[in-house]
């Protein structure tokens, strides 16, 4: 498989990445090389074979359903949270005008 | 005295234990060090007050009788660590001027252990590089030098580039580094250092920037075997905030440690001698060998028969993960905003990332965004999951013939700044000896084995079984003793 500018242009707005278009350009033989390298992949057998998800076999546990389980971050720290916050008021995060 | 930052983690531990000097001594000759070695680029951040309350705190101790396992050992802290109230930017412009209101969970157990910090370490942005290049600080430059009088500038490796110069050039007797796909053992072998990356789980990742989580690990580096035993102790343990982190004890490595192998099997993958690796590593591989079966261990060649697919592997998933995990730098909570005059969110979003990432980590969160897109998921993700399984299970099966496997650490030794930065895949081969262990979940260390033809250093690779560090950090004791390296780089910074 292979990509051009027009997939590039998409999975970048995907990946919320603003490209020009030189960096398009520029990325389409690197992906390609990239991609075209990983196909080698398909030469391998694996039917049968069950994806890996969990390196190390472990069941999954839940955390106690406690608020302020962990004093640093377990909840009423609204000030640490916004601390580094590009642009904070109010208490809250702030962000460009979403709704008209 | 000594110069104190010539001397290893255990020699300082044990002659501050002993009053040789005092812990205020050691601080005071690493923040002198630290602050001496600007051209190494080796620290983002320097945090010599730390260093020296810590050192006071421990010499109080050693008068009470109070220490503590770390007391009055200043480390130096991959810049991959939250570090309360000290910058943590993970080498991004994306998080410059972050200051985190938590602790990682590795190095809150390594002050509760009584450590100092000297400062924060340099490393490729993001963990995503094998060179130190991809930093928005600007590269580490290795403290070796080849002795062809050329005097080029080297990589001391990557990701933990920072954290093995730092060690390399006496500026800590021991840091912190992660390991991802190799980011702790390939610059330990590239400055003639140690390095163990555990069992995924053994530490908690909690508090450490995500880069690509089900390969992710923290691990120490330091200047010996027995350093490395002393500080991945304190290292490790379960951490209920980690849902990956294990729940297991943790031996008492250090106390355990021995270089009689006799009993132990030692594996030889074949699939490992590839062409194109100069003869120089192969040799030391051989040597390797010899000084293994001197410890009393017997030797058998086994099959690793997906070796070969190991980094395609790599470089499927850990760019998948990496662009989930970065999904979170949005312009919103933390670190840098670039919001167009104008724009809504998502020109926020596209504007902040743009100019917040280095072109590394956009080429990786664009692979990872392809790979996982909707119709090529299964093509490349899954498939790269289903091959993982197979790699696990080749070292299930080779691990039924013998108990460790010794290969070399890297297919090269250090390699110039800009050698190979034009060439993504070049550069990515470099961790092709790692990366297996890293997708298996297994521990991992590199200890130096010699020096080159042109006088830098080279790294011998030991893989254990799941959970079985003791068993690769007394290999790798077996290995240090008949080394006997002891090479350190001129001082020329």
């Amino acid at each position: 498989m292979s990509v051009d500018t027009a997939t590039v242009r998409h999975v970048a707005k995907l990946a919320r990445l603003a490209m020009s278009d030189a960096e398009v350009e520029a990325l389409v033989p690197e992906l390609n090389n990239i991609l075209g390298w990983v196909d080698q992949l398909g030469e391998v057998d694996t039917s049968g074979v069950e994806p890996l998800a969990t390196v190390i076999d472990q069941k999954l546990r839940l955390r106690d359903d406690v608020i302020d389980a962990d004093p640093l971050t377990g909840g009423n720290v609204r000030d640490k949270v916004l601390a580094n916050a590009p642009d904070a008021q109010h208490g809250f995060f702030a962000v460009p005008k979403v709704i008209e | 005295m000594a110069d104190l930052t010539s001397l290893t983690l255990t020699q300082l531990r044990d002659g501050f234990r002993a009053g040789d000097f005092s812990a205020r001594e050691i601080a005071t000759s690493f923040n002198a060090a630290v602050a001496a070695s600007k051209a190494l680029n080796a620290y983002t951040v320097e945090t010599p007050e730390d260093a020296l309350a810590c050192a006071d705190k421990a010499d109080a101790a050693r008068q009470s009788g109070d220490l503590k396992p770390l007391s009055g050992l200043p480390l130096g802290i991959k810049d991959l660590f939250a570090t309360e109230g000290v910058d943590t930017t993970s080498g991004s412009n994306i998080l410059k001027g972050f200051k985190p209101p938590y602790e990682s969970t590795v190095s809150a157990k390594l002050r509760a252990d009584g450590a100092g910090m000297l400062g924060k370490l340099n490393m490729d942005e993001f963990a995503m590089g094998s060179s130190n290049e991809t930093s928005a600080y600007g590269p580490v430059i290795s403290p070796w030098k080849r002795n062809d009088g050329g005097n080029a500038a080297l990589t001391p490796g990557g990701s933990s580039g920072g954290s093995a110069a730092a060690v390399a050039a006496g500026l800590a007797p021991g840091v912190t580094g992660t390991d991802t796909g190799g980011s702790i053992r390939q610059p330990a072998a590239f400055t003639g250092i140690t390095g163990i990356k555990p069992t995924y789980g053994r530490c908690s990742r909690w508090g450490i920037v995500s880069f690509a989580s089900s390969l992710d690990q923290a691990g120490p580096m330091s200047r010996t075997v027995r350093d490395c035993a002393i500080l991945l102790e304190s290292m490790s343990g379960f951490d209920p905030k980690d849902a990956t982190s294990l729940d297991a004890p943790v031996p008492a490595w250090e106390q355990g440690l021995s270089s009689d192998l006799k009993g132990k099997r030692i594996g030889i993958p074949k699939e490992y001698r590839i062409d194109g690796v100069p003869d120089e590593i192969n040799a030391l591989w051989d040597q390797g060998i010899a000084w293994l079966k001197d410890a009393g261990a017997t030797i058998v060649e086994i099959s690793l028969p997906h070796t070969k697919y190991a980094l395609p592997t790599y470089y499927i998933i850990a760019p998948a993960e990496a662009s989930s995990n970065l999904a979170r730098y949005d312009g919103v909570r933390y670190g840098l905003r670039e919001a167009p005059e104008g724009g809504n969110l998502d020109a926020m979003y596209a504007a902040t990332r743009a100019a917040g990432f280095g072109a590394e980590v956009k080429r990786r969160i664009m692979i990872g965004t392809y790979v996982l897109s909707a119709g090529f998921y299964d093509a490349y993700f899954t498939k790269a999951q289903r091959v993982r399984a197979l790699i696990k299970r080749d070292f299930a099966e080779a691990f039924e013939k013998c108990d460790l496997i010794l290969t070399p650490t890297a297919p090269s030794a250090a390699f110039g700044l800009k050698e190979k930065t034009s060439d993504p895949l070049a550069m990515y081969l470099n961790d092709v000896f790692a990366v297996p262990a890293s997708l298996a979940g297994l521990p991992a260390m590199s200890v130096p084995g010699g020096l080159d033809s042109q006088g830098l250093p080279l790294g011998l690779h030991l893989i254990g079984r799941e959970m079985d560090e003791q068993g690769v950090l007394n290999a790798g004791l077996a290995i240090e003793e008949r080394a006997g390296f002891s090479a350190r780089p001129e001082k020329w910074w």
